[in-house]
């Protein structure tokens, strides 16, 4: 047992988690802008699935990395504006639009893969994100390899974390953000239009999703795969209702089930007699579980999934 | 001058019913001819193929309606659990739950012939529901959100069949991580002979007429519609919501394992890793479009059928992507719940005079 420990617990091992968070950190801050706004963002799951592929496609074709997150993020705008059409100009079910936009993105993120690559015998590959090791921090024992070896989208997210926090906390922006997600007729009063505001968190939701989809495609793999976010969007929800609506603890939440996930996948490498996929099943048995302990006490935002509507009080 | 004033409408005009449907389909249809171009394909050319090659043949009929079997069972799932604003959004795991279900009980040797095909069909009905039970049990008592909860038990129990059907599970005959058959007196009868229209084309046709009964002329069905529109004027009115949210949820299951009961009993006779192809996720855009009305889910499931058989002939035809079929789906899940709005909403053109 003791060496099995040992073995699970390698600096590989938190290298690997650190990586795996990674895109669940981008999506779960994207999720957790628009519902601080008010809308429960249900088209995640297909946002990241089609930026993965316009962002893997963009990068085949140009040969450059950063143009396809660019291309990615563009993808999430786009998706984000749908989503603030459907359920903040024609105030809809945000349940249902959302819904809807992930099943129209994930078609559309087949379709054009289909369309674009056809049916080849292999699978098209690119050279996927290097790790940019920081100069002598990633000397350091243990720490270096873990922290400081890694993709600079990496860095990227973990920085974004506390940016976020400050955003929502600190700046203007972000306090009218806060105000339409609990009381958008106080921060109409207000003169804050909360039409707009919902539109920017979408977008801003939107963009970072992308970068999640185009991490899972362009950095952890060097492929798109019609199973490359397989869940992972809606892990990334019960994420925030686990991180009660805040970015710090939405993050440790993300590194939670990043910790599950690199154990199962160490688990699924060691010499266990049990099919792969009960591992893979772990970290969503564990979301559930956490979701049902923190549930009870979870406040939402309190005008989460209510459309704005001047006239109605 | 004229102007166009939208104004709220007290009361839906009953042909809006149908039109509304329709006008989305068209809208979708053309939104997605977009696609077709881009594929370089004629557009006229790829929908007749599209539509027409489910449904030219008598053979290619039949197994339209056998593929809108299992569309009409977890549409009419989803349409009983969005009645009661319980976000189902597992149909897909039920339908597995009620077909793994229904291939364990119709393999076992011990039980009498007899027995087996209304024994696969309670299994079915009974994993199904005990499956949805599990977010509706996490919404009442913890307060969990069911849209993801439903989700990622979508998840959890198709990685639980793969394990399972890689493991123990595994069909010693074939070496595949399929389950092994089921036995020959456990098939479903076939009503068609030389097709392969199985008893659970009646069964979902049945299901949708018993489901209206249900939803209409009894008073689960009206606790049901009562608890989806208002809450709290359900709990005023003598119902537990929260007992009617379990309620629903075990129909909902229910009628989604048997989806996966007719494909096992009837189809595939075994439990295989692609057993059902996102059948749960059009069912929320089946009972969209039926406008949660279980009869209307029976032509709503037909229609997605015809697309879903079509999209095979069109790609081989024209070369646009198989995958136009999954963006119909999205674009007429959206549509639909666009064209809603003119259920609350009219448009009325006014003629301004210069007075």
């Amino acid at each position: 047992m003791h060496e099995l420990l040992g073995q699970l617990f390698q600096v590989g091992f938190f290298a690997a988690l650190i990586r795996i968070a990674t895109p669940l950190i981008f999506a779960t801050l994207g999720e957790l802008f628009a519902e601080r706004a008010g809308i429960l963002n249900l088209g995640i799951e297909g946002i990241m699935m089609l930026a993965a592929m316009t962002g893997f496609s963009t990068a085949y074709f140009s040969g450059s990395l950063w143009l396809g997150v660019a291309a990615a993020m563009a993808t999430g705008v786009l998706a984000g504006l749908l989503m603030g059409f459907l359920t903040v100009s024609l105030g809809l079910s945000q349940h249902v639009s959302g819904i809807g936009v992930t099943l129209l993105c994930s078609g559309l993120s087949f379709y054009f893969y289909r369309l674009i690559f056809g049916q080849p015998s292999s699978i098209p590959k690119i050279t996927a994100f290097k790790p940019l090791p920081i100069p002598g921090l990633s000397a350091i024992p243990v720490i270096g390899p873990v922290l400081f070896d890694h993709f600079s989208l990496v860095y990227l997210a973990f920085a974004l974390v506390p940016l976020a926090a400050w955003i929502l906390r600190a700046t203007p922006w972000g306090l009218n953000l806060r105000t339409v997600g609990e009381n958008p007729h106080a921060a109409f009063t207000a003169g804050v239009s909360v039409i707009r505001v919902r539109y920017q968190a979408l977008m801003l939701s939107g963009a970072l999703m992308g970068i999640a989809g185009a991490f899972l495609s362009m950095a952890q793999y060097n492929a798109y795969t019609f199973g490359v976010i397989s869940g992972r969007g809606w892990v990334c929800i019960a994420l925030v209702v686990f991180g009660q609506w805040n970015p710090w603890k939405s993050a440790a939440g993300a590194l939670l089930f990043a910790f599950i996930d690199a154990l199962q996948l160490r688990l699924q490498a060691s010499s266990f007699n049990l099919p792969y996929q009960v591992f893979l099943m772990m970290p969503f048995v564990l979301t559930i579980v956490g979701m049902a302990l923190v549930s009870r006490n979870a406040k939402a935002p309190a005008a989460l999934l209510t459309p704005f509507r001047k006239e109605e009080r | 001058m004229i102007g166009l004033r939208i104004e709220s409408r007290e009361q839906t005009p009953l042909w809006l019913n149908v039109t509304l449907p329709l006008m989305a389909v068209a809208a979708t249809l053309i939104l997605c001819s977009g696609l077709i171009l881009l594929a370089g394909a004629n557009v006229f050319t790829a929908y007749e193929k599209l539509f027409l090659s489910a449904l030219s043949t008598r053979f290619n009929l039949v197994e339209t309606a056998v593929k809108a079997t299992p569309l009409i069972f977890t549409g009419l799932a989803v349409a009983v659990a969005f009645k009661a604003r319980f976000w189902n959004i597992g149909a897909e795991g039920q339908l597995l739950a009620g077909a793994m279900a229904a291939a364990f009980v119709g393999a076992r040797e011990s039980l009498p012939a007899w027995s087996l095909c209304p024994g696969m069909i309670l299994a079915g009905i009974a994993a199904g529901a005990l499956w949805a039970m599990i977010p509706a049990v996490l919404k009442t008592r913890f307060k969990v959100d069911d849209v993801v909860t439903s989700l990622l038990l979508n998840f959890i129990i198709f990685y639980g069949m793969m394990a399972l059907l890689d493991g123990p599970w595994k069909d010693p005959l074939s070496g595949y991580p399929d389950s092994p058959d089921i036995r020959m007196d456990a098939e479903f009868p076939i009503l068609l002979r030389a097709t392969r229209l199985h008893l659970g084309v009646l069964l979902a046709a049945i299901a949708s007429f018993g489901t209206w009964l249900l939803m209409r002329r009894t008073t689960v069905g009206f606790a049901i519609q009562a608890v989806g529109e208002n809450p709290v004027a359900a709990r005023y009115a003598g119902f537990s919501v929260n007992g009617v949210i379990l309620a629903t949820a075990a129909v909902s299951g229910a009628l989604a394992g048997l989806a996966g009961v007719g494909e096992v009993a009837g189809l595939h006779f075994q439990v295989m890793a692609g057993l059902s192809p996102g059948y749960g996720y059009t069912g929320i855009v089946i009972a969209m479009l039926a406008r949660l009305n279980p009869l209307g889910v029976v032509p709503a499931a037909f229609f997605f059928a015809v697309i879903i058989t079509g999209a095979e002939a069109m790609s081989r035809a024209t070369g646009v992507p198989v995958f136009l079929a999954d963006v119909i789906q999205g674009t007429a899940l959206i549509a639909m719940l666009v064209a809603l709005l003119f259920t609350r909403y009219r448009i009325r053109i006014r003629r301004f005079s210069h007075a």
